[in-house]
């Protein structure tokens, strides 16, 4: 019920972000969503992609520092508390949530959640009634 | 004004004899007591009684950093520790220190020499001098510090450390003289500026700069903002600390202190004595220590040596300003500092590629290092909090082991340029001509 988020270290440097992109596009690869975490110096790039794996491959070649992470991705109703009600649920259960992102169209929106306890997290999702989304 | 004109103003033949006689005596010294010196002269099948003048010194062994380091802490160490009265330490390359172990005759000689450079700098008893180089296991502030006493002048130990606190007392005690690194007198200009100070407001008229390479522009920059005269002052812990060598008023290179330290010019691939007038790499004999004496050390500096009296009246050698390095070594700050340290730190981490880079500068007129490193490839966290600890764990580690704080930069694999053949882990942009 988990999904594969992609890691990619770059350097805080113009047009770095679309070096990956553009390597992704050449590959026929899609970005369905991505978040960008940044320091002074560098950042990480989180990506959620059609071919994992080749990916990876791609990229490793292309000397990226790559990594891949679980997370979970739900897709709830594009409306307003509807997230909050989510969120409450993962408290109450005493999730810690590492990072999220989250991107909405039309009346879906989902979000990806890197929580410190990846299998509690699911638990405490598939009781509730969001829906666990875990294939693009 | 010269301090020891018998020394430093000695006939050329009465200092060959005295530094012939002083080398005799140091080669049977060593001889009997450091078995490092006396396997090298063995295996290189000389007695001592092979030494009968100071032309004789080509035939005896040379000694390096690295010797020192392989003999920690006190192998080469000639004195009984009973009548060792101090120690310095300097940074080695990777892991071991330099220990240098003074006895109490040497101490006065680093403060006879160190009295000789002063006077020639224009020092008196009526001087208010200020020490700003680091007190402490460094030669910098103690080695000044006692010359200044041994002069008669008085001394303020002010270190390093708290420039506007500095400034302060330059202008309300008066000082009128300073020992410092080059770059720390051009921050002092700066800092006294940002105070809405001026070099009207203070005293200063003499400077004795060194512990680090500078340039001409450095002096007439230093000279124009702070409204003082700089003088080189060249030294080095292996041999003594500063005081080797100075410059008189005429600056025309730095007069050697050589009825205590014989200087010779080699090639430093062929190890052959040069003549004066070729630039190689400079040698050093202590001829007259007795904690830890050495023979022909290798400073790794290049520069040339020359003779002739001066018109200072002064007879001894001079050396040339200091080109360049026969190895790798950088200057920061006045640490020594080997690409080869930052090197077995970063090997120590699993979490790097082993490339990086130095990239060393000058910001406001302060040494700055920052450390380039690779991610690598198949070993990064995608939690951010988890990088910035393992940057930060580089860089402790980096003091710890350098003695200076470094500016680590993470970058990202096969982004730091890979050369062939023999690796280029320095970019230098701080400009010294």
């Amino acid at each position: 019920m988990t999904i594969k988020q992609l890691s990619v270290f770059l350097e805080n440097k113009t047009g770095r972000i679309n070096e990956v992109a553009k390597i992704l596009g050449k590959h026929s690869i899609n970005m369905h969503a991505f978040s960008m975490a940044e320091t002074t110096d560098f950042g990480i790039l989180r990506l959620i992609v059609s071919e994992i794996e080749k990916a990876v491959e791609i990229l490793r070649a292309e000397n990226f520092a790559v990594m891949l992470t679980d997370v979970v991705c739900i897709s709830c109703p594009n409306a307003a508390g509807s997230l909050s009600t989510i969120l409450e649920e993962l408290s109450a259960n005493n999730i810690f949530i590492e990072y999220m992102y989250a991107f909405a169209e039309g009346d879906k929106a989902n979000v990806v959640i890197r929580p410190t306890d990846i299998e509690r997290c699911v638990e405490v999702l598939q009781s509730s009634d969001c829906g666990i989304v875990d294939t693009f | 004004m010269i301090w020891n004109p018998n020394k430093e103003c000695m006939s050329r033949d009465q200092m060959h004899a005295l530094q012939s006689k002083r080398l005799q005596k140091l080669v049977q010294y060593v001889y009997h007591n450091v078995p490092f010196y006396r396997n090298k002269m063995q295996a290189m099948d000389i007695a001592p009684e092979d030494i009968q003048s100071i032309d004789d010194i080509v035939k005896l062994p040379f000694t390096t950093k690295q010797d020192l380091r392989d003999n920690y802490p006190y192998g080469l160490q000639a004195a009984p520790a009973s009548e060792i009265v101090r120690v310095h330490a300097s940074s080695g390359t990777t892991g071991n220190p330099t220990i240098v172990g003074y006895t109490r005759k040497d101490l006065a000689v680093w403060s006879e020499v160190m009295a000789r450079c002063l006077t020639a700098y224009g020092v008196t008893r009526e001087d208010t001098f200020s020490v700003s180089y680091g007190y402490g296991l460094f030669t910098g502030g103690l080695g000044a510090h006692y010359g200044v006493e041994n002069l008669g002048a008085t001394v303020i130990p002010t270190s390093t450390g708290n420039t506007e606190k500095h400034i302060r007392l330059i202008r309300d005690l008066k000082i009128t003289g300073i020992a410092c690194t080059p770059s720390y007198a051009l921050y002092l200009a700066e800092t006294l500026e940002k105070m809405g100070l001026s070099k009207k407001d203070i005293s200063l008229r003499v400077g004795a700069f060194g512990a680090e390479p500078w340039t001409e522009n450095m002096r007439h920059e230093i000279e124009e903002r702070l409204g003082l005269k700089g003088y080189n002052l060249y030294g080095l812990s292996e041999i003594m600390g500063p005081g080797v060598s100075y410059e008189c008023q005429e600056q025309n290179g730095s007069h050697i202190c050589e009825d205590h330290f014989y200087p010779e010019i080699i090639n430093p691939d062929t190890l052959e004595q040069l003549p004066y007038g070729e630039q190689g790499e400079l040698v050093f004999t202590t001829l007259t220590k007795e904690g830890m004496p050495l023979l022909r050390y290798r400073t790794k500096d290049l520069c040339t040596l020359q003779d002739g009296e001066c018109a200072c009246g002064r007879t001894e050698v001079r050396m040339g300003r200091i080109m360049g390095r026969s190895d790798d070594m950088l200057i920061i700050r006045g640490i020594n500092v080997f690409p080869s340290q930052v090197e077995s730190v970063i090997l120590e981490n699993p979490e790097f590629e082993p490339q990086y880079m130095l990239v060393v500068d000058r910001v406001n007129n302060l040494d700055t290092l920052q450390v380039q490193v690779e991610v690598r490839k198949d070993f990064f966290s995608d939690d951010i909090g988890r990088m910035l600890s393992i940057k930060k764990q580089l860089a402790d580690r980096l003091k710890s082991v350098l003695s200076i704080a470094a500016d680590v930069r993470l970058m990202e694999p096969g982004s730091i340029e890979r050369s062939q053949g023999k690796g280029k882990h320095v970019i230098d942009n701080r400009i010294l001509k």
